[in-house]
């Protein structure tokens, strides 16, 4: 052959190079640690997949036989009877009370702490005073509700029960919801750019005809997002319900009017599921899969319209 | 008439690089005969430490007397006399962090949005002091309105964009008549009259800035400050802006900062150059009729500047 | 403009009427900021309040007891701090890994698309009540793997167990753990690790050794945060850790347990007779004392944290 007869040329260097920087080097370490990684991650979103199938899988038997029905009736010691529709009332009740007191003071907090405060210890003081509020257990806030709402303005709140009504209930989740509320809504404040304040200060406007005319426009959409994410928190606690009395297990299925279920005592979704997990008829267990099939549809609807609110009124010019 | 005891001359003991406060900087002495307009009567150089053109008492807009600008504890300006005449395009030049716009926003308070900013010496409006107590801020900035670097329209219509200021300020009058000639004088209409319900933000940059003088002017301010207006745009639309500033002079004051000199030279009457001194403060080295100060400058900074050889 | 003559101060004071409203204005929204710290102060006062009751009327002999029996008297601390532990130990053995692990995956891995769509997911994890969980741990967590898996070590099998509670509560606070430590990692500037891969460094590599020591000061306050909120949690530990009106002290995960939490909602559902006579209702503010107290404590110390990274850069 031809090429035995000639003498072998050292490879030529482009050849060597190619060979050093080219060629799959299987690193079998990284491999598996991008691996583990992925695995973890997928764990996270399996338990997921998992939960929801387990609850719907528990649950949607009882749709399956009494539809709509379930979701309209009053609580009752009979599963067969027993529906989610007094709670879905009272954590309606409740929401529109926490928006009531979360909204105003939480974004006027943050106009507040946003707009016309200078850096001082004060303030700095109050930022951080509302980012450890935030971080408080929702428990202890059932603590504040119950020793403020519950035992000193009962015959206020609940002359009914003891104080321990949807108005406390309401109360105290405001006020659990608050700090978050303030947090999201100085963010989208934040994100407001400066040159639009100093834009409409330069031409002679006062710092509250900036807010309300340039600054809150632009900010609206990150702050509805916020609000709307903190309704669907305060949906789902429980904690400061059980203290301030949300936990009262049979109420009279009653044609009470509005006024007297706002003062007396009442029913939400969150606590409905925690008393019926604890029943010791298993047949309660569909019934609590039902519930909670009900309550996260509730949450997932909520934050689903404030994240498409969000893209929808994301900068448009 | 020139007085012998304060001119000094270029060969003179001028400082070379950063002048210390007890330095006494060129004296700038007018003498008949320039190139300002002829029905200013120009009173005889004033002696003493600072340097200033002066003019006759209604003519002056702004009267700055010492005017030191502080962030906290850091000086950015420093001991700043001089006067701004009216009618007139008043450049401030000089190296970039030499506090130019620093000194500009004093002018119309812009500074009091930054929480640690402070002034001592005193800015006088038409002899008002701008700093006394009682005066508002918000007046203040509808008599002096602000052209920001970059065109900052709202994001709003055209039409919102230049009724924002009128509305606030309690405009009672016919709005629409009021927008259009805003837009006229800022040379936009024309551009603009088909689409006053569009977004401001749509417009081309040079436009933007357009729209954005339209807004300033629609308050009827008395005069307009122009940060570098035209550092974001590029060469046409620059042009056109000058142009438009030589329009506008005849109805406002303007005072501009920038940092291209042949803008300056182009387009301002009178240019006031500041430096960097060595405690980082700026602070005014000369002020002249635009011509002269090019031509003939009498500081030997000021004569490097304009030569390149730095900043 | 026509030659005005010499203004007055008087030209420059504006409207007093508009002057008049940006006060009241200003006034407003610095009450609403008001209230928040009004808010501090009432949590406070009303715990300290209440436990203050406690500390002083209690025999401090009932502190130390065999268990936390409060309609007996008996206020053992240790009890309660001791399963508030082991649930919080265990859910934090769940959620570091799988918090961290997602995280990293997340921030150094992901493509931009599968992050925009995992991303979502994980905060759909987030959006779960701690009810549900509760519930979750009860009838999925604890049959299949908490009981099966205490049989093997210890023989003994109980429905309620403070490690399925804890085991909740780690699925609780992954996403928690995920979220902050993956915004602390994808806060790092691409300059590093830009700099890694032109020294020839693979992605394993910048990833353990520039990314995560550059962000370990977020990944420690993720961690706190996860912590704290584990320590917090009330519900699922209510549904599944056995913790009744009353327990003993119990440090094995495979048995029932009493976390602060729980001890305070036992006492309140035991109907309306929380007040009374005896030490039952001041014990709850007191154990609220002890949990604000912690929880504030771990707050501060993951800000401490969270400002390091952002002087960072």
């Amino acid at each position: 052959m031809a090429d035995t007869l000639r003498p072998q040329a050292a490879p030529p260097a482009a050849d060597l190079v190619r060979r050093a920087i080219s060629g799959r080097r299987v690193d079998i370490g990284a491999r598996l640690f991008e691996g583990i990684l992925l695995f973890s991650l997928l764990i996270a979103l399996a338990i997921l997949v998992v939960l929801m199938a387990d609850v719907i899988g528990r649950g949607w038997v009882v749709y399956a036989e009494r539809g709509t029905e379930f979701l309209t009736s009053g609580n009752s010691r009979d599963p067969a009877q027993a529906g989610v529709g007094q709670a879905l009332f009272g954590s309606l009740a409740l929401m529109v009370i926490v928006a009531i007191v979360s909204f105003p003071l939480g974004i006027g907090a943050a106009i507040y702490l946003e707009e016309y405060a200078r850096d001082s210890p004060l303030t700095r003081f109050i930022t951080v005073n509302i980012r450890n509020l935030a971080g408080v257990p929702a428990i202890v806030y059932g603590l504040l509700g119950l020793a403020v709402f519950v035992v000193a303005l009962g015959d206020l709140t609940g002359p009914n029960s003891n104080g321990r009504s949807i108005i406390s209930g309401g109360l105290t989740l405001g006020i659990v919801v608050l700090p978050l509320v303030i947090i999201t809504a100085s963010e989208a404040l934040r994100a407001v750019p400066d040159t639009i304040r100093e834009a409409a200060l330069g031409v002679g406007a006062t710092r509250w005809e900036t807010i309300r005319s340039h600054v809150l426009p632009y900010a609206a959409p990150g702050i509805l997002t916020g609000t709307i994410l903190s309704m669907a928190r305060a949906f789902g606690e429980a904690a400061p319900l059980i203290m301030v009395g949300g936990a009262a297990s049979f109420v009279a299925a009653g044609d009470a009017n509005l006024i007297d279920q706002l003062f007396g005592p009442y029913m939400a979704m969150p606590t409905l599921v925690y008393n019926w997990a604890g029943l010791p008829n298993q047949e309660f267990r569909a019934l609590t899969s039902a519930g909670i099939m009900a309550l996260m549809t509730t949450i997932l609807l909520v934050n689903g319209i404030a994240i498409l609110l969000r893209n929808r009124y994301a900068r448009r010019w | 008439m020139v007085d012998p005891l304060t001119v000094r001359t270029r060969t003179d003991d001028v400082a070379a690089t950063g002048a210390t406060e007890h330095e006494s900087p060129t004296i700038r002495v007018m003498t008949t005969g320039h190139e300002l307009d002829e029905s200013e009567q120009i009173a005889p150089g004033a002696s003493g430490p600072a340097p200033q053109m002066d003019f006759a008492a209604d003519q002056v807009v702004f009267e700055l007397d010492q005017l030191s600008c502080f962030y906290g504890s850091f000086r950015a300006v420093r001991d700043i006399s001089l006067k701004v005449p009216k009618n007139q395009i008043t450049a401030l030049i000089g190296p970039s962090g030499c506090g130019k716009s620093t000194l500009l926003r004093s002018f119309n308070r812009m500074n009091d949005l930054i929480d640690s900013a402070r002034i001592e010496g005193r800015i006088l409006y038409h002899g008002v002091d701008l700093y006394e107590n009682g005066v508002d801020a918000v007046e203040v900035r509808r008599r002096i309105g602000m052209v920001f670097q970059k065109p900052n329209p709202f994001p709003k219509s055209i039409y919102d964009n230049v009724a924002f200021g009128p509305r606030v300020a309690g405009f009672r009058g016919n709005m629409d008549e009021l927008v259009e000639q805003s837009l006229r004088r800022a040379a936009i209409w024309d551009e603009v009259k088909d689409k006053l319900k569009t977004p401001g933000t749509a417009l081309s940059g040079g436009q933007q800035q357009r729209l954005c003088i339209a807004r300033a002017i629609a308050v009827e301010p008395d005069v307009i400050l122009m940060d570098e207006p035209c550092s974001a745009l590029d060469p046409i639309a620059t042009l056109k802006i000058e142009e438009l500033m030589r329009e506008l002079k005849e109805n406002y004051t303007i005072v501009i900062v920038t940092h291209n000199m042949q803008q300056a030279a182009r387009a301002s009457d009178v240019t006031a150059f500041l430096t960097m001194g060595e405690d980082r403060a700026g602070y005014l080295v000369e002020m002249a009729p635009t011509q002269e100060l090019f031509t003939r400058p009498i500081n030997r900074l000021t004569e490097d500047y304009i030569t390149g050889r730095f900043g | 403009m026509t030659d005005q003559p010499r203004l007055t101060h008087e030209d420059l004071r504006g409207s007093s009427a508009r002057r008049r409203r940006e006060l009241m204005v200003r006034s407003l929204f610095l009450s609403a900021a008001a209230v928040s710290v009004i808010i501090s102060a009432l949590i406070i006062v009303s715990l300290v309040g209440e436990a203050w009751n406690f500390i002083s009327q209690v025999d401090p002999g009932n502190l130390r007891t065999d268990g936390w029996f409060p309609r007996r008297d008996m206020f053992d601390i240790g009890t309660i701090v001791a399963g508030t532990l082991v649930v919080a130990g265990v859910g934090l053995i769940v959620a570091i890994p799988l918090g961290l692990g997602a995280a990293i995956y997340l921030a150094e891995y992901a493509s931009p698309r599968w992050r925009g769509t995992l991303k979502p997911i994980l905060e759909m994890l987030a959006a779960v009540p701690s009810v549900v969980l509760g519930f979750f741990a009860l009838v999925v967590i604890s049959p299949t793997i908490a009981q099966p898996v205490c049989d093997a070590f210890t023989g003994a099998s109980p429905i309620f167990s403070m490690g399925a509670a804890g085991l909740a509560v780690g699925i609780l606070i992954t996403p928690l753990v995920a979220s902050i430590a993956e915004d602390a990692m994808y806060a790092v500037p691409n300059s590093l690790r830009e700099a890694a891969y032109g020294l020839g460094a693979r992605k394993r590599a910048t990833s353990l050794r520039v990314v995560i020591p550059a962000a370990v000061s977020g990944i420690m306050a993720a961690i706190i945060v996860g912590a704290s909120r584990a320590i917090g949690e009330t519900m699922i530990v209510a549904m599944a850790a056995g913790g009744t009106g009353g327990s003993l002290f119990q440090l094995n995960p495979c048995q029932p347990g009493q976390t602060m939490t729980a001890a305070i909602t036992a006492l309140a559902t035991g109907s309306d007779r929380v007040r009374g006579a005896d030490l039952a209702y001041p014990s709850l503010f007191f154990v609220g004392i002890l949990l604000f107290v912690f929880t504030l404590v771990l707050n501060m110390i993951s800000e401490r944290f969270v400002r390091r990274v952002r002087l960072r850069y």
